[in-house]
């Protein structure tokens, strides 16, 4: 779908990495250049007629974010992205909250920026990290979270979507058992965002990250949202212009509201003009289109792939975009090697999740993420590659 | 060496690598060998006495020419000195990299010779050598 609004798809080259990062269409692409090319000045500075533009599609650009994901317009943080979003959380926020012995459940196929911060945090307060139950899909289950809950519990941080099972988390089951134990839920949305209607009302998460690169946005710039009465209670953990209303020299700092005190220094102005334009033009396909779309993608990529014998798929039952597979005794960075002769793009490894193999024994693998914009044609031609195990052993060197 | 004959001897020093095996040695120096950009992770284990390096074997994950390479490094370097090993590695090196080499005392380790071409494989190749010369500047600075 939409294929002729990406310059990059004009190229010949069959795109399946989009959980690394997606392609960016002429509309996200042509807001970034107008703000350089036409109104380039700072924000928050109003003072003249450009830097007024810039404050005016700036906020718009929040707008636009808020209601891409049904939050008011001061919840919605800007970020560098995923990564920066949690950091601020587990240190602005639950460096703050966080007691000896408390637990934290996360889950043993976290991409590493929703592990790290938390390892940090359990250590240096002497809290305990717990992992929810994996089924034998690798999937988590509401009875699974409800099975480690304790009084203790004070942190759920899970991925809606992760980046290589690609299972999709009842979310909003799991913010509702956790707020009847006063549990706050984070939500690492880098794999879902993109791809899903998200609705942080119906929904009821406490904190939701998620990154613009990975939904036809530009890179470097991400969101965080949080509950307002939440987010008041973050400290910011950078401070300097734009975050502060006065300060004198007996060190007396105010600060200014969310989320502007969240937002220290000259902002990404044109990753947040880019990026609200990308939720503008994903708006305009639906949501619900896109996902609708990309299960029937998924779906056929996992009925071809099945009929291969030297073909193992690590995540069959998943409902996203994401398949990873290994080819029998072929390393999976030669396969990526080996399809890349053909300029097929997929990404090979662990994908980030690295205590994942503990749970299935599979350290790497080949992962094809597919987007929107990827067609029925482009799995038959990887297919095609992939049908012949001999003809990979010859060309991956 | 035309291309078929190489890629069959590193096909075959990838299935068969030459002393890839999981044991914990300790009179062994113990180094790993990855690269920032790919998921090559390979242990070396180089067992020196004096200046010679009198065994080695390797355990680890990588790729069909990082494995292959290590096998073939490996096979080179038992039995060699210190400073004949530190000789060989340069040449390699300079093979890899496009400048003058001594063909000569390369061994297997020709088959290499064309891998240039393929930009981002060079790092595939020099890995298990890049990790040999932690091991010497390990064992040498002790």
């Amino acid at each position: 779908m939409h294929r002729e609004d990406f310059p990059m798809l004009k190229q010949d080259l069959i795109y399946l990495d989009n959980g690394a990062t997606t392609f960016k269409p002429y509309s996200v692409i042509e807001k970034m250049v107008d703000y350089y090319s036409n109104y380039c000045a700072n924000a928050h500075r109003g003072d003249y007629t450009i830097s007024y533009k810039v404050d005016i599609e700036y906020e718009n650009a929040r707008t636009k974010i808020a209601k891409f994901i049904n939050a008011d317009i001061d919840e919605i943080v800007f970020t560098s992205g995923t990564t920066e979003g949690l950091n601020l959380v587990v240190n602005g926020f639950f460096e703050n909250l966080i007691e000896p012995e408390d637990e934290i459940i996360i889950s043993k196929s976290e991409h590493a920026s929703n592990v790290l911060p938390w390892f940090r945090l359990a250590n240096r307060k002497g809290a305990k990290i717990v992992y929810a139950p994996l089924d034998s899909n690798l999937h988590i289950t509401i009875e699974g979270i409800k099975s480690i809950i304790t009084p203790k519990t004070k942190i759920i941080a899970l991925a809606e979507i992760t980046n290589v099972v690609g299972d999709v988390r009842p979310i909003k089951e799991i913010c509702e058992i956790a707020h009847q134990n006063n549990i706050f839920v984070v939500c690492d949305g880098a794999q879902s965002v993109p791809h899903r209607k998200t609705d942080v009302k119906d929904s009821d998460i406490d904190f939701l990250v998620f990154s613009g690169h990975k939904m036809c946005g530009p890179t470097g710039i991400g969101v965080l949202y949080g509950k307002k009465e939440l987010l008041e209670e973050v400290d910011p953990i950078i401070l300097g212009g734009g975050m502060n209303e006065s300060f004198d020299s007996e060190k007396e700092i105010l600060l200014k509201d969310i989320p502007h005190r969240l937002e220290a220094g000259t902002p990404n102005i044109a990753g947040v003009v880019g990026l609200g334009a990308a939720a503008h033009y994903l708006e305009n396909i639906g949501m619900d289109n896109i996902s609708i779309y990309e299960q029937k993608l998924k779906a056929y990529l996992v009925e071809r792939l099945m009929q291969l014998e030297h073909i193992t798929i690590v995540n069959e039952e998943a409902d996203s975009g994401i398949v990873a597979f290994n080819v029998e005794d072929i390393f999976s960075q030669d396969v990526a090697y080996y399809l890349n002769k053909y300029n097929v793009c997929v990404r090979a490894g662990n994908h980030c999740a690295k205590i994942l193999k503990s749970v299935t024994g599979v350290k790497n693998t080949v992962r094809v993420s597919l987007y929107f914009y990827n067609t029925y044609e482009e799995i038959d031609s990887l297919i095609e590659l992939l049908q012949d195990r001999d003809k990979i052993m010859k060309e991956m060197i | 060496m035309d291309s078929e004959l190489k890629r069959e001897i590193m096909l075959d020093n990838y299935t068969n690598p030459f002393h890839k095996e999981t044991k914990d040695e300790k009179e062994y120096i113990k180094v790993n060998g990855n690269n920032v950009s790919c998921i090559d992770d390979i242990n070396l284990y180089i067992k020196l006495q004096n200046d010679i390096i009198v065994d080695a074997y390797f355990d680890g994950e990588a790729c069909a020419i990082s494995t292959s390479s290590t096998s073939i490094m490996l096979k080179n370097i038992i039995g060699k000195t210190k400073d004949e090993v530190r000789k060989y590695i340069e040449n390699f090196e300079n093979m890899i990299y496009e400048k003058d080499y001594d063909e000569s005392i390369l061994g297997e380790a020709i088959v290499y010779n064309e891998i240039y071409k393929q930009e981002s494989r060079k790092t595939c190749a020099t890995l298990p050598y890049t990790a040999l010369l932690k091991a010497l500047k390990k064992y040498f600075d002790n």
